[in-house]
């Protein structure tokens, strides 16, 4: 089981800071799929980045349950 | 987390970051203060909220720092971003660079602070009378 964190509007969107999904999740791209999935607002976004142990990761990207995941919704610090 | 870099959700101290990239070999320190505004796209904002992945957000800003530093001649570069809830006139972020000549200081500070709202993982919302929104998140 996964553990992802979430931040800004993905917070809002699934209603948690932290989703664990027991869902079989591989890669980036399955996570994607995942939650464009369960929740479509996802879909709506202008971007949707995933980091995997604090660094962006490509949607190959594998991920394991000792990694640290976060879902990254489109940034806008400064 | 080393000193020239910092996340916090207290008041920034510009004064303080300025001194902290003072150099005996500079010539100019450039600082570039980001500022809450009182509207966006004709809309009264009554305050922004910040929310930042700090451990990413740090090691991204450490990024934007090590690539200024290969393009042009710095001698200190420090990057300070705030988080919770800033009313108008707030200061969100702060960023001071030393460099030899000012020429450099300007174009490394503006580099610093585009990259930064196109990489780090820092979000705001901005706070309505009637309501709030995420910035950036949709089309």
């Amino acid at each position: 089981m996964i553990s992802v964190k979430l931040f800004g509007i993905a917070k809002d969107i699934v209603g948690t800071s932290t989703l664990k999904i027991a869902y079989q999740i591989s890669t980036v791209d399955d996570l994607l799929v995942y939650l464009k999935s369960e929740y479509p607002e996802f879909v709506k976004l202008t971007s949707l980045l995933v980091a995997v142990n604090d660094e962006y990761a490509l949607a190959e990207t594998a991920i394991s349950d000792a990694d640290e995941v976060a879902i990254i919704p489109p940034v806008s610090g400064g | 987390m080393s000193l020239l870099v910092h996340i916090t959700n207290l008041p920034i101290d510009t004064e303080k970051v300025i001194n902290l990239v003072k150099t005996d070999s500079s010539g100019a320190v450039n600082v570039f203060i980001g500022t809450v505004r009182n509207s966006t796209k004709n809309k009264e904002v009554v305050g922004l909220e910040f929310e930042s992945y700090e451990s990413m957000a740090v090691k991204e800003i450490d990024k934007i720092i090590t690539e200024a530093k290969n393009r042009w001649p710095i001698n200190e570069m420090a990057i300070y971003h705030r988080t919770g809830m800033l009313d108008i006139g707030d200061v969100p972020v702060v960023i001071a660079v030393s460099t030899p000549h000012r020429q450099q200081g300007f174009e490394a500070c503006q580099f610093a602070i585009d990259t930064l709202k196109e990489t780090v993982p820092i979000w705001k919302k901005e706070i309505f009378a009637d309501g709030e929104e995420w910035v950036s998140a949709h089309p």
